[in-house]
């Protein structure tokens, strides 16, 4: 039989040393860290600090967050005491700016993987099904995203109060279409591979194809924007609690620490600026991190 | 030096190398090439893929990328060494001296541009022609490619011409700066056999007039062979054997040649005569080269001291100029015997009860858009399919993009419903039932393998899982068992159980299609259909595939539905063929009886078409498209492209069935004994429009 050894040869050796080990994570995390670009680890680099801080605040803190200094106070501007200063009311603007950390990473992330499983199974269910299915989804989708996410906020956090619980509903609600559209426009185009055909001739259910079959293969992208919107949601919990509807005093948060001094900008900037700064560094580690992967992916 | 002027080589390469920086590593891809090409002269480059043969194009006029470079060598054209050119000077080269063609004429048209404006560019950029006058010489250009009304293409958009069309917008565009040298990369690859046999026939006849040499590459043998005065063989980044079209071709010596033309299904040569030789093994990695011969571990002649050795430098064959052959035993390898052909193939194939039929069966494509805004017309995919195919055998669908063989392969497995007509599988009605609401009994009997190896596995899963599945899914096996079944399936299509745990990456096209067999067989299905299963492979790939399914017919009985654009593997596998043309059966029989005259008028295009090594033949040339899908022309389909036509009634009658012998049926207006006559004699010239002559 000519066909024997032909086909004896296994994996062929060329494909085997470009695609390096298959099956082994660590190897494929290893490798993956030595090809991932200046960008990509830069905005690791950057998460990882504030997931760092957020885990050890109550170790790094050099204050209670809550903890008033009364001499302090007086001189709110930073000191050997103070590295970063005081607020108006004499609270170490370092050790609240830790603590918020550890809210904005415990609220953000479990708000985006709600909305993430949500938005999947919506959007999975909408590319998979089109038609009607798909026809109702999206406009769900559409009229959620033709609000203004702000009056929505106010509104629905006015009506039912602002517990961390609410935050996360309210932030999944607003971010679940958005993921829901992407995951239809890939599974749109993902349910016409031929393995997807496999997998109905030998008879699998919808269900197991779409999240067997399907969703695997839509988490680069997936995984991308879920850096994204971790990055937006860091902005919006800064905002509601700016706008006083955020997470409920007197625990540090940093929208809230903006807008509790932010009248007093010309005279302490630091008290402002402090927060700001935490704001717009954890929301640029996630986007360089989110723009990193893609760009590595597309390398690939 | 000496030699006469008309011969000076307008490209020649020394030792030339040609690297890419991998994470992995330098790869070089082509180690060592040699090689010219004379004035006018057309050189084809033949190789399977990973050869190298893109890269050499690209590295002529330095488009490397980033990652490549010319590691070693000189490459000169007319004289001038490319590496050492300024960006401005080679632009100067790139377009007016030289023109490339590549695979995808879309890709090289502008979206946004109309033809005439992108043709009239290039003399207006190289040789300063105002306006008006390169517009002109764009129109001259259009009527030598062929086209009837050049001033109504001008103002057209490149996506309201057909691939054929497209294709010969790029040829005008390549050949309007009156270059010295056209390098065409696989440019017919992605066209169907008639339009490419339009393409060539074009290519053949502009080259001559305008003196240009051509670097033609190419992974079809058939196609150099028709085109080309000389041919050079990669391997492995190296030409393994060089000479004229008659020399290799008929004449072969390296081991390799002999490979790729054993493993090379043709039109005369069917299962029962003579079967493929596939070639064994794979091409090493340009990272790990072998010492010695490249080809040593897939060779059958391989000695090991003499072959690995040392490098294999390039020998002259005795006795005959300019074939060169990189192999230390030419002088003793016995000459490659051609396979034999045309033996009466006495293993007539068998009549047994229909399996699956399918009778007067249709389909047709709602319009797109949605409930408020119907846009477009309906489409009819298919019509009237009267078919079906016995326990044991092999039906071949053969048809161009478009002819409607998809669709059937798609109904009969359930992916789409018909929407008139009936499939009956087993005496059971199927064609009105998804795939999803079949019962597991026939899931279980009639099974698929798709087209395409890089989408037919789940690159999420491990390769092992999607045979698995299918057992425990087809078989209900518990999951200790069905890894069991599962790892003998693998063995079945001639893979190592290893491959199990592989993830579908680490795998070659032609492994991922044994895997997708495999699954196809986990519950011993009936009927196989099979679309296009080896289209895109290799030649000695594709011929190992092509013997696995015959085999595992042998051993199985199973009834193989067979689709394919491809005649000379259809004549190989099949026992009866059908032939379709706008969603219609044109042509349908016993496979020896439609190989042989009569034939249908298309089916008589077809086949001269097909672009076979070792003749040249007379070329039937059709012209224009297929009808749009949405028009149900009220006589004929192929009325408007037939060279046969009789006139009106071709038209306006749809053509009776006409019955041959043996099941052989054609629906043509011109009875069976006139085909037979009139095929018998000289082929016919293609109707009203400017032709080529058929001679080249």
């Amino acid at each position: 039989m000519a066909l024997e050894s032909i086909s004896q040869a296994g994996p062929s050796t060329q494909h085997q040393s470009r695609s390096g080990s298959g099956g082994l994570d660590a190897r494929r995390l290893l490798s993956m860290r030595l090809h991932a670009s200046p960008m990509t680890l830069t905005g690791f680099g950057i998460v990882l600090f504030w997931i760092v801080v957020a885990v050890l605040a109550p170790l790094l803190a050099p204050y209670p967050p809550n903890a008033t200094d009364a001499l302090a106070a007086a001189h709110p501007t930073p000191s050997a005491a103070h590295w970063l200063g005081t607020d108006h009311l004499g609270r170490d603007i370092l050790s609240r700016v830790l603590w918020g950390a550890r809210r904005v990473l415990t609220v953000a992330p479990i708000a985006v993987l709600a909305a993430a499983v949500a938005g999947s199974l919506l959007g999975l269910c909408a590319g998979y099904y089109r038609g009607p299915v798909d026809l109702v989804i999206s406009r769900i989708a559409d009229i959620l995203l033709s609000f203004p996410v702000i009056i929505l906020y106010m509104i629905v956090l006015a009506m039912f109060g602002s517990s961390a619980l609410n935050i996360i509903l309210v932030i999944a609600v607003t971010k679940a279409p958005i993921i829901a559209r992407i995951v239809r426009a890939l599974t749109l185009e993902l349910r016409e591979r031929e393995y997807v055909a496999a997998a109905k001739m030998r008879g699998e259910t919808a269900f197991n194809i779409m999240l067997v079959e399907i969703l695997p293969n839509a988490r680069g992208p997936l995984i991308v924007d879920m850096c994204l919107r971790m990055g937006y949601t860091t902005i919006t919990i800064g905002v509601l609690g700016f706008l006083g509807i955020g997470l409920p005093p007197p625990d540090p948060d940093w929208g809230s620490m903006v807008k509790d001094t932010y009248g007093m900008m010309s005279v302490w900037p630091h008290m402002s600026l402090v927060p700001c700064a935490a704001i717009s560094s954890m929301v640029v580690g996630f986007n360089l991190l989110a723009i990193g992967l893609r760009e590595d992916a597309d390398r690939e | 030096m000496s030699e006469a002027p008309n011969f000076d080589p307008i490209l020649q390469l020394d030792s030339v190398c040609l690297s890419y920086h991998l994470r992995t590593g330098e790869a070089n891809i082509v180690p060592n090439l040699d090689l010219t090409l004379r004035r006018g002269e057309a050189l084809g480059l033949v190789g399977e893929s990973g050869s190298g043969k893109s890269t050499i194009a690209y590295a002529l006029m330095r488009y490397l990328g980033p990652h490549g470079r010319i590691a070693r060598g000189r490459i000169l054209f007319e004289g001038r060494d490319i590496a050492a050119l300024t960006e401005g000077e080679l632009r100067q080269i790139r377009g007016r001296r030289v023109a490339m063609v590549y695979q995808e004429p879309m890709s090289s048209l502008n979206p946004v541009m109309t033809i005439g404006r992108q043709l009239a560019e290039v003399p207006m950029l190289h040789d300063g022609l105002s306006f008006a006058s390169a517009r002109a010489r764009a129109e001259a250009m259009l009527a030598e490619v062929n086209f009837a009304d050049p001033a109504a293409i001008m103002g057209r958009y490149p996506h309201q011409l057909s691939g054929g069309q497209q294709q010969r917008i790029v040829i005008a565009m390549a050949l309007i700066g009156k270059p010295a040298l056209l390098i065409m990369d696989e440019p017919t690859t992605g066209l169907d056999v008639t339009v490419e046999a339009a393409v060539l026939e074009l290519v053949r006849r502009l080259i001559r007039r305008h003196d240009t040499a051509l670097l033609f590459i190419s992974h079809n043998l058939g196609t150099v062979a028709n085109l080309c005065d000389r041919i050079a063989v990669l391997y492995a980044g190296e030409i393994v054997e060089e000479g004229s079209i008659r020399q290799v071709l008929i004449n072969p010596r390296h081991p390799y040649t002999h490979g790729l033309l054993d493993s090379l299904p043709r039109l005369g040569r069917s299962k029962h005569d003579m079967p493929l030789r596939p070639i064994e093994g794979h091409a090493p990695s340009p990272l790990s080269r072998p010492a010695g011969c490249s080809f040593a571990s897939r060779c059958r002649h391989a000695e090991t001291p003499r072959c690995t050795a040392q490098s294999i430098v390039s020998l002259p064959v005795p006795g005959e100029t300019e074939h060169r052959v990189r192999c230390v035993k030419v002088a003793e390898l016995s000459p490659w015997r051609p396979p034999a052909t045309g033996g009466a193939s006495n293993m007539a194939a068998r009549e047994s009860e229909p399996l699956l039929r399918t009778e007067n069966l249709s389909k047709q494509y709602a319009p797109a858009g949605n409930a408020f805004l119907r846009k477009g017309a309906v489409v009819h995919a298919l019509g009237g399919i009267d078919l079906a195919v016995g326990r044991g055998q092999t039906l071949a669908i053969v048809g161009e993009s478009g002819s409607g063989k998809t669709t059937f392969a798609r109904i009969a497995s359930g992916l789409d419903t018909a929407s008139g007509g009936r499939v009956t599988l087993d005496g059971e009605e199927i064609a009105t039932l998804p795939v999803e609401r079949r019962p597991a009994d026939i899931k279980r009997k009639l099974q698929m393998v798709f087209q395409n190896p890089e989408s037919t596995l789940n690159p999420s899963h491990l390769v092992g899982r999607a045979v698995a599945r299918a057992v425990r899914r087809l078989k209900g096996l518990a999951p200790a068992a069905a890894r069991r079944e599962a790892e003998r399936l693998l063995e079945v299509v001639r893979l190592r159980p290893e491959i199990y745990g592989c993830k579908p990456s680490q795998l070659s096209g032609g492994q991922k299609q044994r895997v997708a067999i495999a699954r196809a067989l986990a519950g011993d299905p009936d009927v196989l259909v099979a679309d296009e299963p080896v289209s895109s492979l290799d030649v000695s790939v594709q011929a190992a595939i092509i013997n696995l399914l015959s085999d595992l017919q042998a051993e199985r009985d199973e009834s193989l539905i067979f689709i394919s654009h491809n005649l000379a593997v259809v004549r190989y596998l099949a026992d009866h063929v059908a032939v379709m043309y706008h969603g219609k059966l044109v042509e349908s029989g016993p496979v020896d009886a439609l190989f042989a005259p009569p034939y249908h008028p298309y089916t008589e295009a077809l086949l001269s078409a097909v672009p076979e090594p070792d003749r040249r033949r007379a070329r039937i040339i059709l012209e224009g498209a297929p009808p749009s899908a949405s028009v149900v022309p009220k006589g004929c389909p192929f009325a408007l492209r037939c060279p046969r036509r009789l006139g009106a009634v071709c038209d306006e009658a749809p053509p009776p069935r006409q019955h041959g012998r043996r099941g052989h049926r054609i629906a043509c207006h011109i009875s069976l004994a006139d085909l037979s006559r009139l095929q018998a004699a000289e082929p016919p010239t293609a109707t009203g429009q400017p032709l080529f002559s058929p001679k080249a």
